[in-house]
């Protein structure tokens, strides 16, 4: 046991590097960079992030994510303003973002409630199901989701002077956000709940004989990881400006998965890393390849992570330090497969 | 080896041979016979409820509709052509879904690439039966090619993460991924349609009267013989499986194997060639299905996803594992979709889905699941 610091005291200094980076990007950066790789990336790692507090810390590998954050999306042009002339309530801002938000957290609890009465496996045949089967609904209905088309000209608001979808400010939108959802899962893996989510994740029948309830524990889960991929769809629909069932197709929901896993699901950090990769090579790509054959190059990197580096970038990361490590004391022991406790330590 | 053990073996499969044959027929009458009155005694008010929804639903497939009855439900042509719709979709869910199940059942992979194989076996179908111009050709080379390729999978990659179920799973989505791209980059967008042989085209005329005219000709009911011949095609594959799950030793094997994996590797059976033989018969069922369902439908990008979801849910309903499930399964997600398309046409997705929320809310494993 290390002696109690305070909470900052404990943060690496890679970490401080890393906020002033991130903090000063815009001010460098054009605005393509600022906006489209950015405030993308963050969106993207967000609704990853979602996903891999389910799938890292409980275990339960959902690919129902970007159908939590379309919710989410299509909620502020049901109930706010579009420009299709279907439905929009008009209701206020400071009302709809976070009832957005909200009926998001909720669908993602009923989708929890149906998964979690399964095991393991059986919870991405049925959150895919569940994806699959909204993307066609939505697709179909044209009262309430204007079938194909979709929802457009979703506006952005604008307070204290500033309209939010210009790329600066939507960055930092977007990053303080990200930080906050980011910082909340650190703080949160390692809070009682936390830490009972991931003992449940470890061994469910033994939780349940010690008297936790697996499945409220397991629920709940799904409701923080509602309340982040809401965040990211309200973000997402405004990036955007529209909102149709391509923005939740499955491939879409596959994507998300990819990143979580690219990334890595041992710490948080892992869905921007791989978001970062994913949206740095569907804009860039096009100049390697063909941009019709995106899919496979994205398909390959997944596999080839899946097969080779199970924990992704993160896991090379470690890999590497680790090999560093060795290096630098030779008569240190070598750092062995890690836990995911140790994983927590290396890289906070 | 004993001469006595030899005799038995062969006795044993003489038996095995012949019992299919000759009393099969009886033995599955006489089995549903006693279950019937068991259930009778077990859960009477159930019971006879089904018996009499199935009274009633043979009713309104033969009886001439009352007036009351056309304004409450529309025609009857439109009634028995749906459900003559589901019957046949129901078919085509339940070959692709059978391998689904089977091999999840065995192996615990979520094989998310089973739409992809049902595609490709499409593609390879019809490339096959355009150059040869033999159907049955295109739909037995889609067979054997995805069966193959089924064993390579299971051999160069599943094997190696044996046990690692979720890893196994993500490898299936990345081949998934790569493999629905590739095949838009060779086959293109377009939407193909195969030609099903000529003895199998036009319409056949059932023994149902649709309507009655003014002058007192009944009208009999015409339907596609293709989609009727689809439905018997599931059937025969269905039996098939069913025969070869219960009265073969490879069956024997493959269902020890669901129920517990490393007892069956104990007993020195070679498990690893099961596995590579059950995949390769749930991915030939794949491929063997999209040479099927292309023809009934047709074949175009994003018919995988469309299969997979299908299969997703008809084994959640079903039961992971269970062939038997898969038929059931196939059977009211099917009719659920028809019915849905025919009755209120933008909630058909919403019904499909009711099914599954219900069967998970009372019976998690599924309906034929183990718990």
């Amino acid at each position: 046991m290390t002696t109690p610091r305070s909470y900052l005291g404990q943060i690496q200094p890679g970490w401080w590097v890393l906020a002033a980076f991130l903090l000063v990007y815009p001010w460098f950066a054009t605005n393509f960079f600022t906006y489209q790789i950015g405030g993308y990336t963050l969106i993207l790692g967000m609704i990853a992030l979602s996903l891999m507090v389910l799938a890292g810390y409980g275990g339960m590998v959902s690919l129902a994510q970007i159908t939590v954050a379309g919710v989410a999306a299509y909620t502020l042009p049901i109930f706010g303003e579009n420009s299709v002339g279907v439905l929009g309530l008009g209701w206020p801002e400071w009302v709809l973002y976070p009832f957005a938000i909200l009926i998001a957290a909720v669908f993602s609890t009923l989708v929890g409630l149906i998964s979690v009465r399964t095991e393991g496996i059986y919870t991405i045949m049925i959150t895919l199901a569940i994806a699959v089967s909204f993307f066609f609904f939505a697709r179909q209905n044209y009262a309430l989701f204007n079938g194909f088309q979709g929802f457009s000209g979703v506006d952005a608001p604008s307070f204290w002077g500033i309209y939010w979808r210009d790329p600066m400010p939507f960055y930092y939108l977007c990053l303080a956000c990200a930080a906050f959802f980011f910082c909340a899962t650190v703080y949160g893996a390692r809070s009682t709940f936390g830490l009972t989510l991931q003992a449940i994740r470890d061994n469910p029948r033994r939780m349940g004989a010690l008297g936790y309830n697996v499945t409220a524990h397991r629920v709940y889960a799904f409701f923080l990881a509602g309340l982040i991929a809401g965040t990211a769809g309200v973000l997402l629909v405004l990036f955007n400006g529209r909102v149709s069932p391509g923005t939740i197709g499955v491939d879409i929901a596959i994507d998300i998965l990819v990143i979580a896993v690219v990334g890595g699901l041992r710490h948080p950090i892992g869905p921007f890393l791989g978001a970062l990769a994913f949206v740095l090579l569907e804009n860039f790509a096009i100049d390697l390849i063909d941009r019709e054959r995106f899919n496979t190059v994205i398909g390959m990197a997944f596999l080839l992570v899946v097969f080779f580096s199970p924990d992704g970038l993160i896991g090379l990361w470690q890999k590497a330090a680790a090999k560093m490590r060795r290096r630098d004391n030779h008569g240190a022991k070598p750092t062995v497969k890690s836990t995911g406790e140790e994983t927590q330590a290396d890289l906070a | 080896m004993h001469l006595k053990t030899v005799l038995g073996e062969i006795s044993g499969y003489a038996i095995m041979l012949y019992a299919p044959i000759a009393g099969l027929g009886g033995h599955i009458a006489n089995s549903y016979r006693i279950e019937v009155v068991r259930s009778l005694r077990q859960r009477p008010l159930l019971t006879a409820l089904v018996l009499l929804l199935a009274v009633v639903l043979l009713w309104m497939i033969f009886a001439v509709w009352p007036e009351w009855l056309v304004d409450a439900l529309g025609r009857k042509k439109t009634f028995v052509n749906t459900l003559l719709n589901g019957l046949t979709l129901a078919g085509l869910y339940f070959l692709v879904a059978s391998g689904f199940t089977l091999v999840f059942g065995l192996m615990r992979n979520v094989n998310l690439a089973h739409g992809a194989m049902y595609l490709l076996g499409g593609y390879i179908g019809y490339e096959v039966a355009e150059r040869t111009g033999s159907w049955i050709l295109g739909a037995a080379v889609a067979f054997l090619a995805l069966a193959i390729i089924g064993v390579v999978l299971q051999l160069v990659v599943f094997r190696r993460m044996q046990g690692d179920d979720l890893r196994q799973t993500l490898v299936t989505i990345g081949i998934s991924i790569v493999a629905a791209d590739l095949m838009l980059a060779v086959w293109s967008g377009t939407t193909y349609q195969f030609q099903p042989p000529d003895w199998l085209f036009g319409a056949t005329e059932l023994p149902i009267i649709s309507a009655i005219r003014s002058s007192g000709d009944a009208v009999f009911l015409k339907y596609p013989t293709y989609r009727l011949a689809v439905l018997f095609i599931a059937i025969v594959v269905g039996v098939a499986l069913w025969l070869f799950l219960n009265r073969t030793k490879l069956g024997m094997m493959v269902r020890a194997g669901v129920d517990d994996r490393s007892m069956l590797e104990a007993t020195g059976v070679n498990v690893n060639l099961v596995f590579a033989m059950v995949f390769a018969i749930g991915a030939g069922l794949a491929g063997f299905a999209g040479v099927i369902g292309g023809t009934a439908l047709s074949i175009a990008p994003g018919e995988d996803v469309r299969y997979l979801l299908a299969s997703l849910v008809v084994v959640i309903v079903g039961g992971m594992g269970s062939v038997t499930g898969a038929a059931i399964g196939a059977l009211l997600i099917g009719m659920a979709e028809q019915f849905g398309l025919a009755y209120f046409p933008t909630y058909g997705v919403v019904l499909t889905f009711l099914i599954m929320i219900g069967v998970l809310a009372f019976r998690p494993q599924g309906l034929m699941g183990q718990a």
